[in-house]
């Protein structure tokens, strides 16, 4: 018999320790495993049992629950049992390629790594000239996964196409998106997927070193991180001779220091080189010219550890998911008020409304759903009409709406849209870096405008005041943080006029070149 | 405040223990982060008298030194309390009863945002997101996350947060 209790942050801040304490305390001859999340953060802490080679669910434990669960030997016919993970039919639906190993592994166990089916990636890409590497992820139609969805195999090939003493592998672990939290699951989960799919991208452009830029709110990804980091130049994974191919690869992680623009790759470079996050001027892009002048594949954690199942697997295998050019799947974060929050991964083309009110089981309050923010705090609130959209960037792109990092926040009738407006501007003026303008100085007087507007003063000639900012930030940003934070805050005056006290829909509609990024 | 630097509890400021740090990691690429975030770590914050020894070491000025200090969240130049509790203000958070859980911290802690209790118990700090969306609201005491934090259970947990003085 073997016991899992999970690791991940989350079930940890639903006290998985100490039900992980007590059931060693109550069995101590069994072997215990700290897995990573499933997902079904519903269910967390959720504990399994493997008996005969299958695992048994049973969630949400308490500890208040451990004791009972162990007098009735984790028997079938308690009332948390939820019966064979992997028939939960929340899990079983899913295309899981990213995370197929999170949740039922040992995250720091090489050997259960491997009998997953890890590093046969990197095995292949080993046997691969670099142009083919790049060719191969180029073909499966990955997309950066961090939000503005470039083609992965295109900045690939830039960086390999430069000519450089020094090349760097950069992971943008910077997940401040407020509703996702894909990053640290698989970071806490299924940590070598991401050194994996570092090593193929240092491999593939000829980068021998490579920066975890990790933001500081995630300490429990941080422990796991270097631990794997560790065990991984060990047995030689890592290092100056990879897979014993005589190549080269280190890796270390980076923390950052609360800083919200470090997550838009520019920033993010200046701050791996010690100075204040400020975005850069582009070009020169950072593939050419990027940490310290060199040229730099800068990705994030999700698009970085999908790698390894695309040479594992086959580009062609990734790019049979998905519709039109987003092709793959997507790794969604569904939170806010939601009855079913979790992280589920399906190919792209799973209708919005499908994934709220069947998969998520509609708002976790149980009231009508009122509002959903797609794609972190700088994207547009959608209403409950507007959730027919399939999820792929093409779909939202034209439906104005945004895929960004994944994330999609559920709000019910209950929630006050032009508190949140408020909020969006307020939260856009505390992250600003201050290098342009519109952005440093349009966030604040944007909440200043919609504070006016609440309290009732001259509202119509305030509101058009703040629709004409608004576009002056979007057209007159430096970087996405600015350029973007008004979409929330049009959205909600356009929907919800009557939260701010206004009459009637405004006739200043969202500009339809919204950029998906 | 950094989860990284809230490892609570720190160590009273030490110039000798700073320059250790310092000499230990000015060699890095980048280095400048690191150390201000050791020395957080450490201590809680950075004693602004350590900023012209960074400088020098780093071949920087001191005002590159203090924009960067300046400029990250983290980085605080006075000592904070014995713990920082931070209490995630973000969308998620919000759609679940967030705002009341603030409203709730602020009153019971009797601080505003970045302010600490009079008995040093607590210096409280707003949060953009702890990537505990999925249980949401959220709150962090030093590097323990907390998930679904009704406001009975900020006094539970609140309660049961001290260390010996």
């Amino acid at each position: 018999m073997k016991l899992f209790v999970p690791r991940d942050a989350s079930a940890l801040s639903l006290g998985a320790d100490e039900v992980a304490a007590r059931f060693v305390q109550a069995l101590p001859e069994t072997e215990l495993v700290r897995n990573g999340s499933f997902g079904l953060y519903w269910l967390e802490p959720l504990v399994e049992v493997e008996r005969d080679g299958e695992r048994i669910a049973f969630g949400p434990v308490t500890p208040e629950d451990v004791r009972g669960l162990v007098e009735c030997g984790l028997a079938d016919d308690h009332p948390l049992c939820l019966g064979p993970t992997a028939a939960i039919d929340a899990l079983a639906g899913q295309d899981r390629l990213t995370f197929a190993r999170c949740g039922w592994i040992d995250p720091l166990s090489l050997d259960d790594y491997q009998a997953h089916g890890g590093f046969s990636g990197l095995k292949k890409a080993l046997e691969m000239t670099p142009q083919a590497m790049v060719d191969e992820v180029r073909e499966s139609g990955l997309r950066g996964r961090g939000g503005a969805a470039f083609p992965t195999g295109i900045k690939w090939q830039t960086v390999l196409d430069c000519q450089a003493d020094q090349k760097y592998i950069v992971c943008n672990a910077d997940e401040g998106d407020s509703g996702t939290f894909a990053d640290r699951m698989i970071m806490e989960g299924d940590p070598y997927s991401l050194i994996e799919g570092m090593i193929i991208a240092g491999l593939a452009t000829g980068a021998t070193r490579g920066f975890i830029y990790l933001r500081s709110e995630y300490p429990h990804s941080r422990d796991v991180l270097n631990a794997a980091i560790g065990r991984a130049e060990e047995a030689g994974w890592l290092g100056t001779d990879v897979g014993g191919s005589g190549r080269a690869f280190h890796l270390e992680v980076f923390m950052g220091a609360g800083a919200y623009i470090c997550g838009e790759e520019t920033a993010l470079l200046e701050s791996l080189e010690g100075k204040r996050g400020m975005i850069r001027y582009k070009p020169p892009l950072p593939a050419i010219k990027g940490l310290f002048g060199q040229p730099t594949v800068v990705n994030n954690v999700i698009s970085l550890a999908t790698v390894p199942v695309i040479f594992e697997r086959g580009a062609g295998y990734y790019a049979d998911f998905g519709r039109e050019k987003s092709r793959g799947t997507l790794t969604i974060q569904l939170a806010g008020n939601i009855a079913r929050p979790g992280l589920y991964e399906f190919g792209f083309g799973l209708p919005l409304k499908e994934l709220i009110e069947e998969i998520g089981g509609g708002t976790a309050s149980g009231r009508p759903v009122k509002a959903v923010q797609c794609g972190g705090p700088l994207g547009p609130f959608l209403t409950a009409e507007q959730l027919d959209l399939p999820i792929s960037y093409e779909d939202f792109a034209e439906g104005s709406a945004m895929v960004g990092h994944g994330g999609v926040v559920v709000f019910d009738d209950s929630a006050d849209m032009a508190r949140l407006a408020r909020f969006s501007m307020e939260f856009g003026a505390v992250e600003s870096c201050g290098k342009c303008t519109p952005c440093r100085v349009g966030t604040t007087r944007a909440y200043e405008t919609i504070d006016r507007i609440i309290a009732g003063r001259d509202p119509e000639a305030n509101r058009a005041l703040l629709e004409d900012l608004c576009e002056t930030m979007i057209h007159g940003s430096l970087c996405a943080h600015g350029g973007l934070i008004p979409y929330p805050v049009l959205s909600a005056l356009e929907h919800f006029p009557e939260d701010f006290g206004l009459k009637g829909k405004t006739e200043a509609n969202l500009p339809a070149d919204q950029p998906n990024a | 405040m950094t989860a990284a630097a809230a490892c609570a509890p720190h160590v009273p400021w030490s110039r000798s223990d700073a320059l250790e740090i310092i000499a230990r990691i000015c060699d890095q690429p980048g280095a400048l982060m690191p150390i201000l975030t050791e020395l957080v770590r450490r201590f809680g914050y950075i004693d602004p008298e350590i900023v012209p020894e960074i400088a020098e070491s780093l071949n920087l000025s001191r005002a590159e030194v203090h924009g960067v200090i300046s400029f990250y969240h983290d980085f605080r130049t006075t000592p904070p309390g014995r713990h920082i509790l931070r209490v995630c203000r973000a969308e998620s958070c919000q759609a679940v009863g967030g705002r009341a859980l603030e409203e709730h911290a602020r009153e019971r802690l009797g601080v505003d945002w970045h302010q600490t209790t009079d008995d040093g118990r607590f210096t409280l700090e707003p949060v953009f997101c702890l990537g505990n969306c999925a249980c949401s609201p959220a709150l962090m005491v030093d590097e323990t996350l907390y998930g679904r934090v009704t406001p009975e259970r900020f006094d539970e947990i609140t309660a049961a947060t001290e260390v010996e003085p």
